[in-house]
């Protein structure tokens, strides 16, 4: 097989697609003082989809905490190892913190193979593997599936914040 | 302009595949198939079920047209819109000479979709009191019934389902079968007096499966209903004669069988045509336009408003031909001799082909084959075939519903076309022999 196929499906990628963190859809973690966002995300040019719950604790705004994110999907490997690292990477941050590292990994995912400065990968830990991903504009969108349904589940759970959204404008807004 | 093509003087042969030294011409005539793919490897191309590559003698009509004829056509009377005009009416009998038609019978469209479009708006017009007495054969009415199959693209099925939300009919369907077959032995019961269009693919672009037509038209005379047949994947393959079929439209689009982008056509007999009201109305297709209201061409032009593709329709008609020439008898014998090559893949360890594999298939299916890797995604699959140059389709291929009838949500699908080699198919064979591998699924 090529380079380029080894750059697209670095070994990172192969073992979290294959032992994906997060999938399963968490129930009953309906506690008072955790807020809930849910999101279902389609790539209609595969079928595959993503259901993402987020659960939220402490501040009701982008400084709450990510205390879960659960996921049940469908996909390809590229979509389903994004899932997980996505997952890892994000639980225990802030909603803030999320949605900027959402912004990273969308600017990773542009690079056209080129990465990203060595502080801003740093951030992305296990996210970096999908450098190669970005070479290939047809598998871009199955990277970020599962990052517009967090970027989603966070507005969903009120932690939308003023600060870090410059690109939600395409997001539905649930508060009246 | 060129030249010699393999096309032209081939001899006929029916019911004999192509010859090597054909083949080889054939492809000689495709310049595209020259070029390599993702580091220099040789392009395998079998993705023909989404669109065709182009030959020279196509290539050159397109090019030919705009260097020497081009002008508008139908308006005007100098001496190159006579050409003009000359060349595109030309395309439109050859084109419907090549399906069995009269070339009164073809109206020009942008492709199959817009055709399939045209035939459900004019319904809906008809059904709304346009196309006045003559029309009134043509309305729905609540309670009336449009049947379709599981197997439909989206094009032979989205208009449909529009055309029953607008009119108040109801749209059923016929299933598929495991093997990947339109049910026909559902006809009896779900073609009904109720039904008033019966709309169905000639040959399915995932399972490949030929739908046999004749028992679909008889049930449909029997009740008064009108046929629709989607013959986008049948006409590049197989000889496809329209009147002898019987069904009353058919659609097809020109990409598909090695002509441009952009061009299309709707068949449909006669006295339909004749007495169908239009869809798209402005330039072209009227007779009398007052500030009050407007009188409308006989078909075809009634259909043909604006500007048409003129210069893709007279590259269509080159790829009529140049299919014509080399005999669509021969065609479909080299189509079933790669599609029994496609289907070895059935025997690798870990895959499952969507459609019809039986030996006994391979005369009443095409080669396009669609299929799913155990424990690795269709997407997965069609990376790792395009790192060794092998050009296939991944996703659901606008038939959603037919990969939910078979529990997936996508396939990967190889699909040929006149210039395919079995040399092509065995390399896809064996690149997708390691696929398992690279992803660590065996004995997953």
């Amino acid at each position: 097989m090529t380079n380029q196929l080894d750059q697209l499906y670095q070994q990172v990628i192969l073992d979290h697609a294959r032992s994906a963190h997060g999938r399963g859809l968490a129930v009953g973690d309906e506690n008072a003082r955790s807020a809930q966002g849910e999101s279902h995300q389609v790539n209609p040019t595969c079928g595959d989809e993503v259901t993402l719950r987020v659960a939220l604790s402490g501040a009701d705004d982008g400084a709450a905490t990510v205390e879960r994110v659960t996921w049940e999907g469908q996909g390809c490997s590229i979509s389903q190892a994004s899932l997980s690292v996505l997952t890892d990477l994000v639980t225990g941050r802030s909603a803030d913190e999320a949605e900027q590292l959402g912004e990273t990994f969308r600017a990773l995912m542009a690079s056209r193979g080129q990465g990203l400065d060595e502080s801003l990968e740093d951030e992305l830990g296990d996210a970096t593997a999908f450098t190669g991903v970005s070479q290939f504009p047809a598998r871009i969108k199955c990277a970020l599936l599962g990052w517009a349904a967090l970027r989603d589940a966070l507005a969903k759970a009120g932690a939308a914040s003023a600060t870090s959204a410059p690109q939600t404008q395409d997001l539905p807004k649930e508060d009246a | 302009m060129t030249t010699t093509s393999a096309a032209q003087g081939a001899p006929a042969h029916p019911g004999a595949r192509l010859t090597d030294a054909e083949l080889a011409a054939v492809r000689a005539d495709f310049p595209l198939l020259g070029r390599t793919v993702r580091g220099g490897r040789p392009l395998v191309y079998l993705d023909s079920g989404a669109t065709s590559q182009k030959p020279d003698p196509v290539l050159d009509a397109e090019q030919d047209f705009y260097l020497q004829r081009n002008a508008a056509v139908h308006r005007g009377a100098h001496h190159l819109a006579e050409e003009a005009t000359e060349a595109f009416e030309q395309a439109r009998a050859d084109v419907a000479a090549f399906v069995g038609a009269d070339e009164g019978e073809l109206v020009w469209t942008s492709g199959a979709t817009a055709a399939i479009n045209l035939v459900a708006y004019a319904l809906g017009n008809a059904t709304a009191g346009r196309g006045g007495d003559a029309a009134k054969r043509f309305r729905l009415a609540p309670g009336d019934e449009i049947v379709v199959t599981e197997a439909e693209h989206h094009a032979n099925l989205v208009p449909w389902q529009e055309l029953a939300a607008r009119t108040g009919a109801v749209l059923r369907w016929l299933g598929v079968d495991d093997s990947g077959r339109v049910r026909v032995d559902q006809a009896a019961d779900v073609v009904t007096e109720r039904t008033r269009v019966l709309a169905f693919t000639h040959a399915s672009n995932v399972t490949g499966a030929v739908t046999p037509v004749a028992p679909l038209v008889a049930r449909a005379r029997e009740v008064g209903a009108l046929t629709v047949l989607d013959a986008c994947q049948s006409v590049p393959h197989l000889p496809v004669d329209l009147h002898a079929l019987g069904v009353d439209f058919a659609a097809f689009s020109g990409h598909k069988m090695l002509g441009p982008t952009g061009v299309g056509a709707l068949y449909g007999r006669r006295e339909l045509l004749e007495a169908l009201p239009p869809f798209l109305t402005g330039g072209s297709m009227v007779e009398v336009v007052t500030m009050a209201e407007t009188t409308y061409a006989p078909p075809p032009q009634r259909f043909e408003a604006g500007t048409q593709p003129v210069a893709q329709a007279v590259a269509l008609g080159a790829a009529a031909q140049y299919l014509g020439e080399l005999g669509m008898d021969a065609v479909a014998a080299h189509d079933h001799e790669l599609a029994r090559e496609l289907l070895k893949i059935s025997e690798l360890p870990g895959v499952r082909v969507l459609g019809p594999t039986e030996p006994g298939a391979v005369g009443e299916r095409l080669a396009i084959v669609s299929f799913v890797v155990d424990g690795v995604h269709a997407h997965d699959v069609g990376q790792v075939l395009d790192a060794a140059g092998i050009a296939v389709r991944v996703g659901h291929h606008c038939a959603q519903p037919l990969h939910r009838r078979f529990g997936v949500a996508a396939t990967a699908r190889a699909s040929a076309s006149v210039y395919t080699t079995v040399d092509e198919v065995a390399a896809f064979r064996e690149a997708l022999a390691g696929v398992r591998a690279f992803f660590g699924a065996e004995g997953a």
